[in-house]
Formats: C-alpha cells, sequence, structure tokens
C-alpha cells in the first residue's frame, strides 16, 4: 500500500534522527575533561567577575556555573541527578536542608585544608562531606518610615508579632518552598518548641500574616520598606527576610542614604549556615576540591558579603564597611541542631502548610 | 467537488461504511503492517513516556526492592493531600460548568448566525487556546494582580483567589467549546428541528428534544476535554494561584521540588494518571458515539443573519465576553509591556537583549532563540512520530483491543503530570546509551511528548476521509504505489501535515511543566524565562516578563494564523485548529 | 479479451463472487445486472486488480492476470462516484493517465481536447473538478478512463447518481460512443433499463453467481428464474402446476406456451398479458390502484383468495379504484405467459 512506502521512509528517518540524538547525548557531556569545573548551584549565587578570574588563573580551571532556580529546589534536582550529577561541586545547602542532602549520599568526603581557619560553630559535618562558606540570619525586618509615622515601636520578638497592634502587617515565605520561610518556621519552633510553635502560628494567622510563595515576592513586592516594594506598593510593614537586608538597601539605593530604610527585629532571628560540597560523581574531582578551597579562601569569603549579603565563616576575613554599619550584628540567634532539624522539618512542613495555608 | 462538499460526505461515509470483510491470510498481512508502523511510535512513547515515568514512580514508591503500595493509602489518607484532591476537582469542574456557560452562547453565535467579522472573530477566539499557560498567567495577573488593570481602576485584586484561576481557564478553553460544539452545531440539518415543529413541538421543545440530543456527545466531549485540561492544570495555578492553591501537578511539583516527597509524588502521580485514564475512556466513548449517527451540512448552509432582539443581543452578548475574557487580557499585557517608568517605550524589550540581569547568564532575548529551535526539533520528531501512529490507526482491518488502546496511549501524556515526565527524564535518562541529560535533545523529545497527541488527532480525520477508491483511481489509471502517494496521498496530506505542524510548534513552544525542569538553566525557553523573570521582583524583571509574554504570543498567533489559512480541507466535523481537541 | 475462469472471493465465510465464469468479446459490450450485494463490484474490482482472487483466474487477451498488479493492467475503471482528483482541474484529471504513462506534454495536451471534445466539454480543461456539475463530472470521469486508451473499460454504476433524465439522455449517448470507438467494455449496474440500453449481453448476478447470461432480448423474454424475473420488474409471479399447456394457479387455469416444463413450477404473467374483459367469463378483481407510466396506466387488481396482479392499460380504459373488473389472460402464442423454474427449486 502507499502509505507503507510513506511511513518507512519516515521509520528510516526517525532512526537516524534517534541515532544522531544519543551521538549528541554521548559527545556533549558536561565537564568531562580536567579543564572544566562545574558548580550547581541557586540562583541566588554571586562572585566578583575579577575574583572568580583570578581564582581561573591561578588553578588553570574554567568554573562553569550552573544556577539552577531556588535554593531548595536547587538541591533536590541535584538529589535527583546525584547518580550521575551536572557538575563537580553544589553550592547552596543551608543547615535546614544539609541532613537531606547528606543522607541522600550528594557529597563525597573532603577535608578541605581551609577548614581550620573556618568558624567552629559552622562546621556541622563530622565526616567533611561539606564544607561551610556563610552565614546569613533570617530575621523579620521592618519598614522604619511606616512605623515612625504611626508612632508605633516596632516589634523586636516573636510574641510582638502575634500583639493586635501588629495585625495585618506581616508577610512570610512558604515554609514549603522557601528557604527563610523554612528558618522562620524553625526559629518559632525554637523559640516556642516542638509542641507550642503550632499555637504560636494559629495567633499569626488570626493576627492576618500573608505567605506568598517566594522572598522576592515578598520583600520585593509585598514589603513596603525596600526599594522594589516601595515602587510596587507593598503594603506590608513587616516582612521575613535577612539581617543583611538593610545594608542591601544601602548599597543598592542611589544616591545611598545615610541610613538603612529598614531595620531588623533581633529576637526574631534564626542562623542560617550555608555549605558548599564535592558531588559524589563529581568527574573532575581535583577541580572540584580547588573549587571548595577557593570558597574558604580570602579572597572569596571577603568577596561575599557585598555580592550576596551574607557574613563570612573564615576567621579574619575582613568586611566592608558598609555591610557592619548599616547590618545589625545579631546576638544569640535561634539555632536548632542538624540532626532535630532532619527528624522534625517534612512533619513540621506538613501541619505547617495545612496550618497556615488551606 | 467544494472543500465543504467533501466535508460533508466523508462525515457521512465514516459513519455508514464498515470496512469490507476480509480472509484471515489477508488480516494477517494488514496486521503485520499496522503493528511495523505502530513500532516506532511504541518505542518512543516506551523510551521517552512509560520508561521515564515508571522510573520516577519507581523511585518514590519502591523500597529495597519492594513495592511499597501501603504507601498510596497512607498519601490518600492525608488531610491536606484529600484537600488537593477536592479542590483539583472541583475547580475543574467549576471551571468547565463557567467555560460551557460563557462559550456555549459563542459556540452558537458562531455556528448558526452570519455577521461581518465571523471569520475573525473565529480566528480571535481560537488564539488563546494556542497560547502558552505561562503567558496566560502573566495576561491575568496584569489584568487581575498587583498593579493590574482592575487594582488601578478599582483597587480590586483576583490574584491568589480561585476567581483568577477560573477565568483564566474559561479564556483557554473558550475555543475547544466553541471549536467542538459549535463545529457540529454548524453541520446539523436545520431541518429536523423544523421537521419536529411540523410535528408539533414548540421551538424550545424542538431544541430539547432534536438539537440538544444531536449536540450532547460533542457537548460532552467538549466538556471532558476542559475538564481533562483544567484538572491538569499547571502554569495558570503556579502563576495565579499563589501557596495555598494547588492542583494534583502543582501538588506533584511542590511534592518533588520542595519537599521531596517522591512517594508522595509518585501517589499523585498515578491517580492523576488512573483519573486521566478515566477521562479520555469516557471522551473516546462519547466521540465515537458522535461519529456514528448524525447527518451533516455544509457549514455555510446553516448560517443566517440574526433576526429578533433575542438574537441580536446573544450576539452582543458574546462580543462583549469575548472582549472581556479574551482580548482584554492580551491587550493589557500588551499594554504593560510598554509601560515603563520613563513613559511607553521599548525600555522592556530593550533590557531583554541585556545579560546583567542577575536572572539569567544569557540575555533573556536569547530564550526565543532556544525556543524556536527546541520547538521546531520538537516538531519533526512529533510529526514523524504522530504520522506513522495516524498511519497505523487507520490502515484498513479490524481495530482490535490492542489499536484502541494503542490510541488512547498516544493521548495519555496529555494528562500525565508533565512534572513527573521532567522528572523522569533527568532520572531516567542519564545512561549510556541514552545518556541525554546534557543534551539539548532532550527538551524537544518532552515537548514532543505533548504534540503527539496534536498531530496524530489532526492527521486521523484526514487519513481517514483519504478515500482509498481515489487511490485505486489512480492506480487504475496506470500509477504505482509510490506514484499513487505522491500524486493523490500526499498533495491530500502535505495540508494536514503543515497544521499539524503548526500545532506540534505552538504545543512544543509553550509547554512549560517538563521543559521548567529539563531545560538547562543558560538555555532557558521562552515560558521558562517568562517564569523565572515573575518569580524575581521589581518593575523591570515584571516588564521583560511582559515583553517575552508579548514575544511568545506573537509567535503563537503568528503560527496560528498560518493555520487558519491551511485549513483542512478534508477537515471534518470539528475542522480547523481545534479539530484535534474536537476529535480527542 | 477478458475471461473469467471460476473466479472467486470470500469476504469472511460469504462468497461474494461464487466460481464466476464470464468471457468479454473484442468490441463487445456486457453489462452485469444484479441487486447490490450481489458481487458485481467485486467482479469489475477483481479483474482491475484491486481485489484479490481466492480462486479462479482472470485472464486479459488471454493471459493470467495473476499476481499482475492494477496498474500494469491496461484497464480503464470508471467509478461509481466518480473520484475525479479533488486537487487537479479537469485537464490534469484526464491527462493524469497519460502520464503515468509517460505520454509527453504535447501529446497529453492533444489527447485531453480531443476528449473533451468527445464528451462535450471543450474548453473545460482548466475549470476546477468542484465546480463540475454531477452530469459533468461524469463525463469528465469518462474520459478521463478512456484517455490512456484501456483494452477494457469497466464502468461502476456509471451513471448511479445522476437524476433520471440526464441518466437516460447520457446512458444513449455511452452507447453511441462505445459503438463509434469500438471500445470492449464491461458495465455493472442494478438498473435494467440502463443495462438492456448499453449492453449486447447482459449478465444478471445473483448472490456471488450468475443467475442468467444472455442478450437484453433473450433475458428479457425468458427470464431465467423467478428471481431474474422480479428484478427485471415483473411481479405477476405464482406458483403453477403445468400439465400439457395449461397451468393450475391461484388465479384459475392459465394456458401456457407447448414445450413449457412440466409439473410443479412458477408461471410469470407479464402485466401486458392480463387483459380487462367485459366478458364476465375470468378472474374477478378489485381495482386498488393506479400508477400513469406515460402513455399507459399501470392497475393494482386484487383477486379474491389470489396473490395480486398488474395490468397494463392504455390510458381512456383504465378503471378507477375500487371498480370491479374481471380479468382474462392473453393466450400463450402471445408470449406473455412463461413458466419459470418452481421457486425453491430456482
Amino acid at each position: 500500500m502507499s502509505t507503507t512506502k510513506n511511513c518507512l521512509a519516515a521509520v528510516l528517518a526517525a532512526g537516524l534522527g534517534l541515532g544522531t540524538l544519543t551521538a549528541c547525548g554521548d559527545s556533549g557531556d558536561s565537564g568531562g575533561d580536567s579543564e572544566n569545573v562545574t558548580l550547581v548551584t541557586h540562583s541566588s549565587f554571586a562572585v566578583s567577575k575579577d575574583v572568580l578570574r583570578e581564582f581561573e588563573r591561578t588553578s588553570g580551571y574554567k568554573v562553569r556555573v550552573l544556577k539552577d532556580g531556588d535554593a531548595g529546589r536547587a538541591v533536590n534536582k541535584a538529589l535527583l541527578t546525584k547518580d550521575n550529577p551536572q557538575g563537580d561541586v553544589f553550592f547552596g545547602v543551608d543547615n535546614t536542608l544539609l541532613s537531606r542532602a547528606l543522607d541522600g549520599g550528594l557529597f563525597q568526603p573532603y577535608k578541605s585544608p581551609a577548614l581550620s581557619s573556618l568558624d567552629a560553630d559552622t562546621r556541622l559535618d563530622p565526616k567533611h562531606r561539606v564544607t561551610p562558606v556563610d552565614t546569613g540570619d533570617i530575621c523579620v525586618n521592618y519598614d522604619k518610615k511606616f512605623f515612625s509615622e504611626r508612632k508605633l515601636e516596632p516589634p523586636k520578638s516573636f510574641a510582638d508579632l502575634a500583639k493586635p497592634a501588629y495585625k495585618d502587617l506581616l508577610v512570610t515565605e512558604n515554609a514549603g518552598s522557601s528557604s527563610p520561610g523554612l528558618g522562620f518556621l524553625l526559629a518559632s519552633a525554637a523559640e516556642y518548641g516542638d509542641q507550642g510553635w503550632q499555637g504560636y502560628w494559629k495567633k499569626l494567622k488570626a493576627n492576618g500574616i500573608k505567605v506568598v510563595d517566594g522572598w522576592d515576592q515578598a520583600y520585593n513586592e509585598e514589603f513596603s520598606g525596600s526599594a522594589g516594594g516601595r515602587k510596587a506598593g507593598g503594603e506590608r510593614p513587616l516582612v521575613v527576610s535577612y539581617a543583611s537586608s538593610p545594608p542591601a538597601e544601602v548599597v543598592f539605593a542611589d544616591p545611598r542614604p545615610k541610613t538603612a530604610p529598614t531595620g531588623v527585629a533581633t529576637r526574631t532571628c534564626f542562623r542560617q549556615i550555608e555549605f558548599a560540597g564535592l558531588l559524589a560523581g563529581a568527574r573532575n574531582t581535583e577541580g572540584g576540591k580547588a573549587l571548595v578551597d577557593f570558597f574558604a579562601s580570602k579572597a572569596f569569603q571577603e568577596d561575599m558579603p557585598l555580592n550576596m549579603f551574607v557574613n563570612p565563616v573564615r576567621a579574619g576575613a575582613k568586611v566592608p564597611a558598609v555591610f557592619t554599619e548599616h547590618g545589625t550584628a545579631v546576638r544569640d540567634p535561634h539555632t536548632m541542631a542538624p540532626g532535630k532539624i532532619a527528624e522534625k522539618r517534612d512533619d513540621w512542613v506538613k501541619s505547617w502548610t495545612s496550618l497556615v495555608l488551606k | 467537488m467544494t472543500s465543504t462538499d467533501v466535508t460533508s460526505t466523508d462525515v457521512t461515509r465514516t459513519g455508514a461504511t464498515a470496512p469490507p470483510r476480509v480472509p484471515r491470510r489477508r488480516q494477517r498481512r494488514r496486521s503485520a503492517a499496522r503493528l511495523g508502523l505502530m513500532a516506532v511510535p511504541a518505542v518512543f512513547f516506551a523510551l521517552f513516556f512509560a520508561y521515564p515515568v515508571a522510573a520516577i514512580v519507581g523511585r518514590g514508591l519502591r523500597d529495597g526492592g519492594h513495592w511499597q503500595f501501603g504507601r498510596l493509602t497512607e498519601v490518600l489518607g492525608d488531610a491536606g493531600i484529600r484537600q488537593v484532591l477536592w479542590f483539583t476537582t472541583w475547580q475543574a469542574l467549576a471551571s468547565t460548568a463557567l467555560t460551557l456557560l460563557i462559550a456555549l452562547p459563542g459556540a452558537y453565535v458562531l455556528a448558526r448566525l452570519d455577521f461581518p467579522g465571523k471569520s475573525l472573530l473565529r480566528a480571535l477566539v481560537t488564539v488563546p487556546f494556542v497560547l502558552p499557560t505561562v503567558v496566560a498567567g502573566t495576561a491575568f495577573l496584569a489584568l487581575l494582580g498587583r498593579g493590574g488593570l482592575l487594582d488601578d481602576l478599582w483597587g480590586v485584586r483576583l490574584d491568589t483567589t480561585v476567581w483568577a484561576i477560573l477565568l483564566a481557564h474559561v479564556f483557554f478553553n473558550y475555543a475547544v467549546v466553541v471549536r467542538t460544539v459549535g463545529g457540529l452545531w454548524s453541520q446539523l440539518d436545520p431541518r429536523q428541528e423544523e421537521a419536529a415543529r411540523m410535528l408539533g413541538a414548540s421551538r424550545a421543545a424542538a431544541w430539547r428534544t432534536v438539537t440538544l440530543p444531536a449536540l450532547g456527545p460533542a457537548v460532552a466531549a467538549a466538556a471532558l476535554m476542559v475538564f481533562l485540561f483544567t484538572f491538569t492544570s499547571f502554569g495558570v495555578v503556579t502563576i495565579l494561584g499563589g501557596p495555598a492553591y494547588a492542583t494534583l501537578e502543582v501538588e506533584i511539583y511542590r511534592q518533588t521540588a520542595d519537599v521531596f516527597d517522591l512517594p508522595t509524588a509518585a501517589v499523585l502521580t498515578l491517580v492523576q494518571l488512573t483519573a486521566v485514564a478515566l477521562i479520555l475512556a469516557v471522551h473516546a466513548w462519547t466521540v465515537r458515539r458522535r461519529e456514528s449517527t448524525l447527518r451533516l451540512l455544509a457549514p455555510e448552509s446553516t448560517a443566517r443573519a440574526p433576526r429578533g432582539a433575542g438574537q441580536w443581543a446573544l450576539l452582543a452578548g458574546v462580543l462583549l465576553s469575548v472582549l472581556l475574557l479574551l482580548l482584554l487580557p492580551l491587550a493589557v499585557l500588551v499594554q504593560r509591556s510598554f509601560d515603563t517608568a520613563a513613559g511607553y517605550g521599548l525600555g522592556y524589550y530593550r533590557a531583554l537583549t541585556s545579560a546583567d540581569s542577575n536572572v539569567f547568564l544569557v540575555p533573556p532575548i536569547d530564550a526565543v532563540g532556544n525556543s524556536l529551535t527546541y520547538a521546531l526539533a520538537a516538531t519533526g520528531i512529533a510529526l514523524v512520530i504522530g504520522t506513522l501512529a495516524a498511519a497505523a490507526l487507520t490502515r484498513p482491518g479490524r481495530a482490535g483491543r490492542l489499536v484502541r488502546g494503542f490510541d488512547a496511549l498516544l493521548m495519555l501524556p496529555l494528562g500525565v503530570s508533565a512534572v513527573t515526565v521532567g522528572f523522569g527524564f533527568l532520572i531516567s535518562l542519564d545512561e549510556p546509551p541514552l545518556d541525554l541529560r546534557a543534551s539539548w535533545i532532550l527538551v524537544p523529545l518532552a515537548q514532543a511528548l505533548v504534540g503527539v497527541p496534536f498531530v496524530v488527532r489532526t492527521m486521523l480525520p484526514v487519513l481517514r476521509a483519504l478515500d482509498t477508491r481515489l487511490r485505486e483511481a489512480a492506480a487504475v489509471l496506470g500509477a504505482s504505489p509510490l506514484r499513487v502517494w505522491r500524486e493523490v496521498d500526499l498533495p491530500l496530506v502535505r495540508r494536514a501535515l503543515l497544521v499539524a505542524a503548526g500545532f506540534a510548534f505552538a504545543v512544543s513552544l509553550g509547554e512549560f511543566g517538563a521543559t521548567v525542569f529539563i531545560a538547562r538553566p543558560d538555555n532557558p525557553t521562552l515560558p521558562v524565562a517568562v517564569a523565572r523573570l515573575l518569580g524575581r521582583a521589581g518593575e523591570l524583571n515584571y516588564g521583560q516578563a511582559m515583553a517575552l509574554s508579548v514575544i511568545l504570543m506573537a509567535v503563537c498567533t503568528l503560527s496560528l494564523l498560518l493555520l487558519e489559512r491551511l485549513r483542512p480541507r478534508t477537515g471534518g466535523a470539528a475542522g480547523g485548529p481545534a479539530a484535534p481537541t474536537g476529535e480527542m | 479479451m477478458l475471461q473469467l475462469d471460476r473466479a472467486t472471493v470470500h469476504f469472511g465465510h460469504r462468497p461474494a463472487l461464487d466460481e464466476v465464469s464470464l468471457d468479454v468479446a473484442t468490441h463487445e459490450s456486457v453489462c452485469v445486472l444484479g441487486p447490490s450485494g450481489s458481487g458485481k463490484s467485486t467482479l469489475l474490482r477483481a479483474v482491475a486488480g484491486l481485489q484479490e482472487l481466492d480462486a479462479g483466474r482472470v485472464l486479459l487477451g488471454g493471459k493470467d492476470q495473476r499476481g499482475v498488479p492494477a496498474h500494469r493492467r491496461g484497464v480503464g475503471l470508471m467509478f461509481q462516484d466518480h473520484q475525479l482528483f479533488p486537487q487537479r482541474d479537469v485537464g490534469g484529471n484526464i491527462a493524469f493517465g497519460l502520464r503515468m504513462h509517460g505520454a509527453g506534454r504535447d501529446r497529453q495536451r492533444s489527447r485531453v481536447a480531443e476528449l473533451l471534445d468527445l464528451v462535450g466539454l471543450a474548453d473545460a480543461a482548466p475549470r476546477p473538478v468542484g465546480e463540475l456539475s454531477g452530469g459533468e463530472q461524469q463525463r469528465v470521469a469518462l474520459a478521463r478512463a478512456l484517455a490512456p486508451n484501456p483494452r477494457l473499460l469497466m464502468l461502476d454504476e456509471p451513471l448511479g447518481q445522476l437524476d433520471r433524465s440526464l441518466r437516460e439522455r447520457l446512458v444513449l449517448e455511452l452507447r453511441e460512443l462505445f459503438q463509434e470507438l469500438g471500445t470492449t467494455v464491461l458495465a455493472v449496474t442494478h438498473d435494467q433499463q440502463e443495462a438492456f440500453t448499453l449492453a449486447d449481453r447482459v449478465v444478471v448476478m445473483r448472490e456471488g453467481r450468475l443467475a442468467q447470461t444472455g442478450t437484453p432480448m433473450e433475458v428479457w423474454q425468458h427470464p431465467a428464474d423467478a428471481f431474474v424475473a422480479r428484478f427485471l420488474g415483473f411481479h405477476n409471479l405464482t406458483a403453477a402446476t403445468v400439465r400439457g399447456e395449461a397451468a393450475e394457479t391461484a388465479w384459475g387455469g392459465i394456458g401456457v406456451p407447448a414445450g413449457s416444463r412440466q409439473g410443479a413450477a412458477t408461471v410469470l404473467v407479464r402485466p401486458t398479458g392480463v387483459r380487462l374483459t367485459d366478458s364476465g367469463a375470468g378472474l374477478d378483481c378489485r381495482v386498488t390502484a393506479r400508477t400513469f407510466l406515460g402513455g399507459q396506466v399501470a392497475v393494482h387488481l386484487q383477486p379474491e383468495g389470489a396473490p395480486r396482479l398488474e395490468a397494463l392499460c392504455p390510458l381512456h380504459s383504465a378503471p378507477a379504484p375500487g371498480d370491479k373488473v374481471t380479468v382474462a389472460f392473453a393466450p400463450p402464442q402471445d408470449g406473455e405467459i412463461v413458466v419459470l423454474p418452481a421457486e425453491d427449486a430456482a
């Protein structure tokens, strides 16, 4: 029949097509040669060009950066593809998700020679599968102008946030999909205990807390204190963000204001530590190790604060003046042991979701 | 013969003639040919659909070599999950009801009334259907969201409410109803209703007893299609729904990407698979009923100029609803893309060409090139696979259970979680000889999966309508089989091939659920880039998202307009671009 | 020219062609007549090579056609609904066969003009086929089939879809055309008038078998059995017992021609052989209805306790419905009475 011939031709074409594409698959692979080292990270990763170039020059490796979505999603995608990873090093897993990455076998041990010069409190993995790179504090930020105009004292603590005076003022992130959202939940749990946090969130909900999907939306759209939020007509003067957000408001403003337009509610903070690690199936392990060392190096550690607005973990790393001047040193942030986070996190997120979102 | 003659005779013929019965020997040979044709699509589906989906489900539900089906009851017993199931179902039902309510008058008007600009209107209502969900989401955001038109005018915001989702669903599926139901309505013989009136039925009774039952299966088919599309809605819900609303598809995405609860995601994938298979089965049944019994006329012969206040009011109402629901969101989208801080201008479009933004490693405009390349490759794959499958399905001979199963299998990717497919690709196609994760072809392969059903549905009626006796006429006149194919089949099929290609292209261009996962960070497609820009705050990102959406809309609309010109001559009852949905 | 030798085709368990043997001589026009489903289209398709035989042979010009594909058989087939190629104009349709046989452009052009002239559609070559009327399509289909000079032209219900007056005109035209060209024709139709006008020889088919073969006159005068008679439009049939030259029937005794078969039989009385008399002797009937057939009237009669009868009367003397009439049968020598085999034997 006529169609038979038609189809034979098509079968041939398809066969050829598949042949070529498998060929493509074999050849177009990433990081196969030792010249390249591939970093898989989340979309907030940033480094100054000259600092990175200097690393490439001295190490001889060319760095490819694959930014893959939000921190949590990047970790999960890396876990899904761990048998045959997309790169050599992963940066951006934090203490809230660390157990998931470690239990999932994402990393292989590598003890960086620089490890001893990093803050001991941040070295959470005794097996050295991950190396701490930075810390940050997830805290409630407030819009100074809003509170001075109302002659209202900005909130300082968790208990304040549930008070009627602050009704309908706070916006936070989905704890299921956003790391500040999760950090804020963990901080509340650290404050009120394994049983008590749910009661606290019921109060927050009754007090009109708003939940959006991600930090960007919360901070740059809903929050009235940020440059982005002011432009977008944000209406919430309280937002779950970072202790380093106020300096960022100063650094990115043109002209720079004398003082930051926002402040930090210092007793609402949760300490976040970000790690980098050598991926278990890395093709270029030597290059990967060099990259991890680079993250712990003085050059990178001093470059970080104004690129990612995080605190260095290396002893003696100098922090730019603008960062310390407008930032708030958070004393005694809430923390939680990685083991406990690992044990409770998924259950808590689930209860939180049905409690707050549904 | 005029094109409409072909249409009506072909439609009646499909219903009328059963294939001649054939001796077993010949039947065996025919089955062999059919199996041969089915082989390539079957292998394609096994490799790029069944295997990845099975892999991700297995990853979730297999523990230490054993299937953990106990998880099923565990997950389904969870109150949060049951809430997702409930929301998925009721929003789909509500979307379907609302779409029918708004679109059925449109179907009537386009079928039975004759007015200037009718063909333009018909083309316009089809535009949303080929638009990527991301664009629709963006458009509704521009209309209903923060700083949107309603917000500006009256301070009303509907984003993160269920209304935004429902309205966006109506926006999308209006064309499905108009094409499927209206296509048939325009071909129903009005004399049947007249006959009923002569027998003493009132106008309403005649409509209820004659027209409605005739339309019933088409309405059911359209409703089921709308239900399927909204039941599995992803892009619209993620963009407009906010954190509180999740369909099954969105929940699968969250469970996998955010919570990393693979067992739950696997269970939900299975639930969705079952639901979709059920919907498709019911749909196939209504289609079969629809094909069998009706006498159809050329559409031109049944339309009349509107008469009486009622019909004029109906026409006005339909035009208004199209204007408000379909055109306004798109118009606002276009307006916002030019409305920069410095007044109207091309600022956002210019920004697309710079790599400075933090969101991408490359200028966002590169996404246009990526998208076009991927979509072209996907179209090629979908055409080959879809045409082979359609050819297999139209082989003469008995259509056994195997063949019907094959037909259903081809439709399945429409409803199976694209997110699951995307994840499945990542974890299953990672070993030689099929290590495609690093290959650019991965994206077109995933996109082709959703393109294939459209190709099959476009090619099937045309291949079925190809009269074997036309081929015989050529053979008797001395044309060899190859010559017959070139002289008879190809000229008739070429048009349908082009239409199918256009569809596959538009669908591939807009594919989001799977692409968002497998597109490489440095090679985003248009919808992925739009979603990423939307996920970032700031006027510039928002404006760029609008601008990219407008570009995407322009590309899709352009391919649609080309399709309208190429409408297949032997299009069957639901001819034109929505034919696939009409037939599905 | 064409020989079918016990040609057999089965569809499932039902034979569509059951050991059919048939010869068509060169320049002869043969028409296969039968009700739908009698296998006549299958016969054409088998000859054309579009339908494989399960048994038997098809010979063309003395050569067995087994394994010869349709496009190498050199026969023409005009399809029931013409099957004009919708994407080609009239000229393109007619030239198609010529192109397939490798004719040059000039040859194609002149032949197309010649054929269009022949079928009375001169200058129609550039017209799209979609614009043609039914009759014009039929002519184009004919021209297309004739263009490559097939050694045998087959027509499948050539006039089936046309209206009556057009059909009557065209069938005569066809007849004249084929005689003029000397075409060998094998046509199938379910319309006896068409068959009788078109054919030198008529073949009546029933359930895949040949029921009767003969000239139109032979078949008309001596239908082989009750089936053929009924198919030709005769309804005055009844079971009879024939003894000598008399038949005993439900209508009473009827004189039959000498040499008729004896014993159980079926008697056919043509409508023209049913005569209304005033003599009073004969079969009493009531008139139930009348049908006007141009100059004559068919009168439907109901005898008491016997099957209905149909009679042909001149217009002026036709009785009205409800009238009581007396019927006499024509004498055997008029040829109006035919004795056929008994029905269950047929």
